[in-house]
């Protein structure tokens, strides 16, 4: 399995945040906000199918959180730390190898 | 050298942004501020201010783009009234939350409706919550000097918090008083540079300004507006002390007038004042023991110096053009909840007078005079007064 694009960075914010509040509460690490793991807001989840993906990367491209990376062939993966669930991959797959499945936990 | 010359408030305000020498100027028009961003325009066109003029088309738009020139990291000004003051009202939030220094020229007016372009503190005292300091002017050469003590305490580290001064629409807005503008070389030395310590807009260093607070921060942010305020206290005092020095003319938080062997003490905001110490001069002459006191700063509110006042007066009256429904004017509230704790403290009378530029004349004080006298006695009294009010068209 690929490494997210963001791991250096989540490693990086994750090693300097400090939640001591600045005046004005300025965010002074950039791209501090990977250390809020919005996966959590999901209710329906991607569920990916490989045998059907045809590597278009329509999924990747339109990911609007990106919570889509490519592994080594082409093949999308999906990051669920970050994936709110909003289903816009599922909805521009053109052979349907994204389904919106209800979470339960 | 100091230059002295003659000028209305709105002038004089104009005047105190040129020598503070702020980088970005955004206004629009309002009566009766209006004079201020022309005289300032004035001063960009003739070469005599390097700033932005950036005019806009409205408050909230001017407010708006003090706020984004103000995080940039750049000394900011503007001026407004009344309804343009409420329009800017939600963004008056933003920048105290995002503690950007912008000061605010405010020629104090009433609010609609009915419609009306005079005075009273309606507009200012309206957004006492919004975590900006106010002070308030009582002559033009205040105007000019508050507006460049704002600057230096609301750009200082510990406090970090916008300002407006108000100074009352006519009465001192357009009209003609001395006015003394300070040597540019002094301001320069009392202001100096505007260099931010947080919130200032560097490539090299990239931050966000205007977060997102979620419940488990938001509180935190909002203390440390409180805090700041807290701070201004001092702060505030130190900047008088050093102004003082520097430029000759005293202030402080709270200015007493005969008050010490005062049982009556009057007590007022803004050009009013004037009025109330000539008034009491005339009570003192008739050899009725009456004081008077002026609030320069009215927020940070000066809980302590009010309690030392206190503790001078029998009665304290409250003079006050602005007025919370139901409840009295603001002054009223603030000294109650700055007295109610105290073991002996003057009974508080408040007067609500003044409203939308009607005069406040000796024939109204000796209205308000007459119930304090009564509350003195041990009569019993109204807690809240409206004074000069025209009852035959009521």
């Amino acid at each position: 399995m690929a490494e997210s694009p963001f791991k250096a960075d989540i490693e990086r914010v994750q090693k300097e945040y400090s939640e001591k509040m600045t005046p004005g509460a300025i965010a002074r690490i950039p791209g501090s906000s990977v250390i809020n793991k919005t996966g959590s807001w999901r209710v329906f989840m991607p569920e990916f199918n490989r045998d059907k993906c045809v590597r278009c990367y329509l999924c990747y491209i339109y990911c609007p959180e990106p919570a889509i990376y490519l592994d080594e062939e082409n093949y999308p993966v999906f990051d669920y730390d970050y994936c709110k669930g909003c289903g816009i991959c599922a909805n521009e797959c053109p052979v349907d190898a994204i389904v919106m499945v209800r979470e339960t936990k | 050298m100091p230059i002295r010359t003659v000028m209305k408030a709105n002038e004089a305000a104009a005047w105190a942004a040129k020598l503070a020498k702020p980088k970005v100027i955004a206004a629009f028009p309002i009566t009766p501020s209006t004079l201020v961003p022309e005289k300032i325009s004035e001063f960009v066109a003739n070469g005599e201010l390097e700033a932005e003029f950036i005019k806009v088309e409205s408050e909230h738009s001017a407010i708006s783009a003090c706020v984004g020139a103000s995080a940039a990291g750049v000394r900011t000004f503007t001026a407004t009234a009344s309804q343009g003051l409420a329009l800017m009202h939600e963004v008056l939030f933003i920048a105290a939350g995002m503690r950007l220094p912008i000061v605010i020229a405010v020629g104090n007016r009433s609010l609609s409706a009915p419609i009306n372009i005079w005075n009273d503190w309606q507009d200012t005292i309206s957004e006492r919550d919004t975590g900006w300091l106010q002070f308030y002017a009582e002559n033009n050469q205040e105007a000019l000097d508050l507006i460049l003590i704002a600057f230096k305490v609301a750009e200082n580290e510990k406090v970090l918090l916008p300002t407006m001064v108000g100074f009352d629409a006519f009465i001192l807005t357009h009209t003609v008083e001395p006015v003394e503008i300070p040597d540019q070389e002094l301001v320069d030395e009392f202001l100096g540079e505007y260099n931010p310590k947080y919130a200032y807009l560097d490539p090299e260093k990239p931050i966000t300004q205007g977060t997102l607070a979620f419940p488990a921060h938001y509180m935190e942010a909002r203390y440390t507006v409180w805090e700041a305020n807290e701070n201004a206290k001092k702060v505030i005092d130190e900047v008088f002390a050093e102004f003082e020095k520097k430029f000759g003319r005293k202030y402080s938080k709270i200015e007493e007038y005969r008050t010490d062997d005062a049982e009556i003490v009057f007590v007022t905001m803004g050009s009013l004042a004037g009025t109330v110490k000539e008034y009491v001069d005339y009570l003192r002459e008739k050899g009725i023991k009456a004081g008077a006191a002026k609030l320069t700063v009215y927020r940070p509110f000066p809980a302590e110096e009010v309690r030392e006042l206190a503790g001078k007066a029998k009665v304290i009256a409250l003079l006050e053009k602005n007025i919370t429904f139901s409840i009295g004017g603001a002054l009223f509230q603030d000294f109650s909840r700055a007295l109610i704790n105290q073991k002996e403290k003057p009974i508080l009378v408040d007067f609500i007078l003044g409203l939308g530029g009607r005069d406040v004349t000796f024939k109204d004080l000796d209205e308000a005079l007459e119930i304090s006298r009564k509350a003195l006695a041990g009569e019993e009294f109204e807690e809240v007064n409206w004074i000069g009010l025209r009852k035959e068209i009521l």
